[in-house]
């Protein structure tokens, strides 16, 4: 039987992308965060998505305001979850942050649903240690926006199940989604390369080599890019890039990894990309969501 | 509306447009998304902008990219909505 609920914990920027994507293929979320203050926020951005939707994608279903509202479910009580087959977590980069969230939320699903991570870079068969359910812990790297985007990381810890990654396929089926399965090291494939494009980007805007919009305009049209790195960067929040980074940096001890200390003045000013309206660029009518004061940030 | 609002529309949404991706000439009937100026999440910044500026409800059957995908489509979608709103 198709599963019909999801769960959502976390709230922030990818969270809100993966409920707009789940209630614009007609499948309920319990959507849980921490205040009501930020599942206010996150009611208004997954509205404004959906409504923007058929101008970003002709595809796309088209899903009225009524329908979206009778596919969400805010809470800030985590056990509300407890009738979900599946959840999705996207709370915080950090393992101080998700430890004690997997501790409790491995308490209070159902004993056999599958949980994804959806994480940048920490590693799914440690998250999955915390857990009594390794088997049914799998990770799921979402793309930003996640409604617009077809592909799928998915990385299999060491005990994930191949039934738990069947059931992932399925509902990724019903999200015309395609995964692409790779194994379990800190930042993937994806994040791995792509945070040393935008940390040593910031650098070179550090070193005043060239502007912003030059670094991106070279990534777009000498490498066929559609998005340059510093764009990417602040459209996944330069905070959570940040944290990405420190995550590979302690994971790997490899300096490589170091976070540009640009990039880290531009999180401590509040300029954290597309969300705030400016990052490395100036977003002058962007929507900002206002998510950088959700405690639950997500990659 | 008369040409000379056409030609206020036109070039308050050039110089929104301009400055947003930093470029100093746009062809007027350069397409924004396909020609690689914007990526298309810039098409939600000039509606918003379109809403904001010319006091425009964008209806849920506006929502086509065919609207935003140039200058002259823009201008064209924003002269049609004040047109239908003044009859």
């Amino acid at each position: 039987m198709p599963i019909e609920q999801v769960g959502v914990v976390g709230a922030g920027n990818i969270g809100t992308s993966v409920v707009t994507d789940l209630v614009l293929h007609g499948i309920s979320a319990v959507v849980v965060d921490t205040s009501e203050d930020i599942l206010q926020r996150a009611r208004a951005a997954v509205l404004d998505n959906v409504r923007c939707a058929p101008l970003l994608s002709k595809t796309l279903p088209r899903v009225t305001r009524e329908e979206a509202l009778r596919r969400m479910v805010l809470t800030t009580r985590l056990q509300d979850v407890a009738p979900c087959e599946f959840i999705v977590e996207n709370v915080t980069e950090s393992w101080e942050v998700k430890r004690p969230l997997y501790e409790q939320l491995d308490r209070v699903a159902a004993p056999d649903a599958l949980i994804g991570a959806n994480t940048s870079c920490l590693s799914i068969t440690q998250i999955a240690s915390v857990t009594r359910r390794a088997a049914n812990v799998v990770g799921i790297h979402f793309m930003n926006p996640v409604h617009l985007m077809p592909t799928v990381e998915v990385i299999r810890g060491v005990h994930t199940s191949e039934r738990a990654l069947d059931t992932l396929r399925q509902i990724f089926a019903r999200l015309h989604k395609q995964a692409i399965v790779v194994e379990d090291l800190p930042g993937f494939v994806s994040n791995r390369i792509s945070h040393l494009f935008m940390n040593e980007a910031a650098f070179v805007l550090q070193d005043s080599v060239a502007s912003a919009q030059t670094i991106d305009t070279i990534f777009k049209k000498c490498f066929g890019h559609k998005m340059g790195p510093l764009e990417t960067a602040d459209l996944i929040g330069l905070d959570t890039v940040m944290r990405s980074l420190d995550v590979l940096y302690e994971s790997y001890h490899d300096s490589k990894y170091r976070c540009c200390p640009l990039l880290r003045k531009l999180v401590h000013a509040g300029h954290l990309g597309r969300k705030t309206g400016r990052g490395f660029h100036v977003y002058p009518d962007a929507r900002h969501h206002a998510h950088q004061h959700a405690r639950t940030e997500s990659p | 509306m008369n040409i000379a609002d056409h030609d206020g529309i036109k070039e308050t949404l050039r110089r929104y447009i301009l400055s947003s991706v930093s470029l100093t000439h746009l062809d007027d009937d350069a397409n924004l998304f396909e020609s690689g100026i914007a990526n298309s999440l810039f098409a939600v910044q000039l509606m918003t902008f379109v809403e904001k500026a010319f006091a425009i409800e964008v209806a849920s059957e506006d929502l086509d990219i065919e609207n935003f995908k140039s200058l002259n489509a823009t201008a064209a979608f924003v002269l049609h909505k004040n047109t239908g709103r003044s009859v």
